[in-house]
């Protein structure tokens, strides 16, 4: 069994809902990265989703845009990720590491050169948010072939049809993408993902993960009543940001904001 | 990379391309987010049905005639042609369109085509800020809400564009992000379509983007080929023996490639920017000096580092200062059907005044590209050739950007 796999098999037994907190790696420094995720961890995340910086983040909304040209200011590569990953796998063998960015750096490295790498660095899943499941079959082939899952996005407007599409190509979990815009904005519906999570369900055997605008401990509570997962990207990044002159600080004070989530979260009962 | 063969059904002509995914062999495609998968299709869906519709072509048609002021003229530049003493030279006018270029005959489309959508509301990214003033142009006359997105870098060196928006009544948003030009312009535009895609019709400016973009604005620039082969038969009795356009997202020379691409004997050249020469790095000449990436919802040639970062372009002229290219050119490139090459700033600028003092015209500096090469190419070939070069836009907006190279005060 994948380390997602058995995650989500475990938290399904526990009633409790996953939490995945994104960062970008190398934002501020690429020193911060490695000590982050483990606190991270020790906050209570369940499964780190690692941003691979990109020049051009068409999907991302300010405050992650600013954290891909803080990395990029380090000329943070797609191998130097891959050895982060790596060195966090010293410590940590059981928490499942996803990449999220886009896919030109997977496009330019190769699909099959990345997919090596990254199972042999500990990677478990890849998520390219500019990669549809119509595009995607080279690279889910060469993600498979390494145990790799193949993540794919699914949205307010994605039919039924999309659904079983990606759940055909993918693996380890479904991300659904609470409303249409870009990530950090504020615009979350509870009541109408909730809706949204239920058709998906009915489509779908893969775990469901909801992502974009879960600002605080209130939200990320009340999507963990029915979905599998909770991601949090900008809510946790704008606190990275905060401390960008005191980088030392960030492993200890960043997460405090992954913890206050996983304690509200762990006050609901999940009814996934 | 992908396997080509798996992508390439073998067509029976190169003009019957892209397949119904949108790809031009293994090139083109949609590489989005999820959000834009619906609409994209919507789009597709409706562009299918509205550009086989009669009713559609003689609106389009007419506001083509009436509005833009078609069929642009194809003038003999025989002063020109004299001077480089070799091949003869034919401009294809497209800077007598109103608005200054060409842009306006795939605005005039596509907001037909939001009109029919019943979209209420149009954005566009910018470069030069021609596109911006076509797109601006068609949403005053169909009464659309009109954003256009443009870096903060061409909001200063195109000043005077920014105010026609403006006055316009569109909106123009500066963006700071990234390098602040074009391809930021673009992602920004992405971002408010991806938020706003229920009422909002996206308005691309070239042959780049997912599908159905590249094959749609191809489509609605060939009026400048199928113009100007029928014009070069009537006035040289002859097909041209080759054509030549600048080339930054690529929507002019596909436009005027595109209905000759069956015709063997026909040669093709595209001219990237070169801007300070190919050897400096300082360009932005993607076919010439990159390699294959995805960008902007395509799989094209692109400006990148060895880490598939995207670089920052150079080019005197910001309708070509952008990294990528439209994925057909990176298709007629590979097959070999087109050839791509450079033109420096120095070039351009050269064939800019050249143009302007010997045959009254005064070029854009995009199009002055196109003109350098035809400077190069037109003295080795005999006095009975013909070289074919479309003149996508007029000088004007260029005028300060010149007079200030020159240490001039305007």
């Amino acid at each position: 069994m994948s380390r997602l796999a058995a995650r989500f098999a475990t938290l399904q037994e526990q009633g409790r809902t996953a939490l995945i907190p994104y960062i970008t790696a190398g934002d501020p420094q690429p020193s911060v990265t490695v000590p982050l995720m483990h606190a991270l961890v020790a906050a209570g995340a369940d499964i780190l989703e690692l941003g691979v910086p990109f020049s051009d983040p068409m999907a991302d909304g300010p405050v992650i845009q600013a954290a891909c040209e803080r990395a990029l200011e380090h000329h943070v590569s797609l191998h130097q990720i891959l050895d982060m990953v790596r060195t966090f796998r010293q410590q940590d063998e059981q928490t499942p590491v996803v990449l999220m960015g886009y896919l030109n750096p997977v496009e330019v490295m190769g699909y099959q050169v990345f997919s090596t790498a990254a199972h042999e660095a500990g990677v478990d899943g890849v998520l390219t948010v500019d990669l549809p499941p119509e595009e995607a079959h080279d690279l889910v082939v060469s993600l498979k072939a390494e145990q790799l899952d193949p993540i794919f996005l699914a949205a307010p407007n994605s039919d039924d049809e999309r659904i079983r599409l990606m759940t055909q190509s993918g693996g380890g979990f479904l991300y659904y993408v609470s409303f249409k815009g870009v990530t950090g904005a504020n615009r979350l519906d509870v009541q109408s993902v909730k809706e949204k999570l239920t058709r998906i369900r009915s489509n779908t055997e893969l775990p469901v993960g909801v992502g974009f605008g879960i600002s605080d401990a209130e939200s990320a509570a009340r999507i963990a009543e029915f979905a599998d997962a909770v991601i949090v990207g900008s809510a946790l990044v704008k606190r990275i940001a905060a401390l960008v002159d005191r980088p030392e600080q960030i492993p200890a004070q960043a997460p405090q904001v992954i913890a206050e989530m996983r304690a509200a979260m762990d006050q609901v009962v999940s009814t996934s | 990379m992908v396997t080509q063969a798996k992508r390439t059904e073998q067509p029976v002509s190169l003009s019957d391309l892209p397949d119904a995914r949108g790809h031009f062999g293994p090139y083109g495609g949609c590489f989005v987010a999820e959000t834009l998968m619906g609409p994209l299709e919507e789009l597709r869906l409706a562009y299918e049905k509205h550009c086989v519709d009669p009713e559609f072509q003689a609106e389009l048609d007419a506001d083509l005639a009436r509005f833009v002021g078609r069929p642009s003229p194809l003038y003999h530049a025989e002063r020109w042609s004299r001077k480089l003493g070799g091949a003869q030279i034919y401009l294809k006018r497209e800077d007598l369109n109103h608005t200054g270029a060409h842009k306006i005959n795939n605005t005039v489309g596509q907001g037909l085509l939001a009109q029919r959508m019943g979209k209420k509301r149009v954005i566009a990214e910018t470069g030069a800020g021609q596109h911006g003033v076509a797109t601006a142009t068609v949403a005053a006359r169909l009464g659309m809400e009109c954003v256009v997105y443009m870096g903060a870098k061409d909001i200063q060196r195109q000043a005077i564009n920014v105010y026609r928006m403006r006055l316009l009544g569109a909106e123009v948003v500066s963006v700071e992000s990234g390098s602040k030009t074009l391809k930021d312009a673009l992602n920004e535009a992405m971002r408010d379509w991806v938020t706003n895609v229920d009422d909002t019709f996206y308005i691309i400016g070239t042959v780049a983007g997912p599908h159905p973009y590249p094959a749609m604005v191809r489509d609605f620039q060939t009026i400048i080929g199928r113009e100007a082969r029928a014009q070069i038969l009537e006035q040289a009795g002859r097909l041209p023996d080759g054509l030549i356009a600048c080339v930054g997202g690529g929507s002019n020379a596909m436009g005027l490639f595109y209905p000759f691409l069956d015709d063997k004997g026909v040669a093709m050249y595209g001219v990237e920017g070169g801007g300070e020469g190919i050897e400096s790095g300082k360009h932005a000449a993607p076919l010439c000096a990159g390699s294959p990436g995805v960008l902007h919802g395509n799989r094209t040639y692109l400006m990148e580092d060895q880490d598939g970062q995207i670089i920052e372009t150079h080019s005197v002229s910001a309708g070509l200062d952008y990294p990528g290219v439209g994925p057909e050119h990176a298709w007629l490139k590979d097959s070999g059907r087109a050839r791509y090459v450079a033109a420096t700033d120095q070039q351009a600028l050269e064939c800019f005044h050249e143009l302007t003092r010997i045959e009254g015209i005064l070029p854009a500096l995009e199009s002055s590209h196109a003109l350098a090469y035809a400077k190069q190419l037109a003295p080795t070939l005999d006095k009975d050739k013909i070289l074919l070069i479309n003149l996508s836009g007029r000088g004007d907006k260029d005028i300060h950007t010149v007079a200030q190279l020159e240490g001039i005060k305007v």
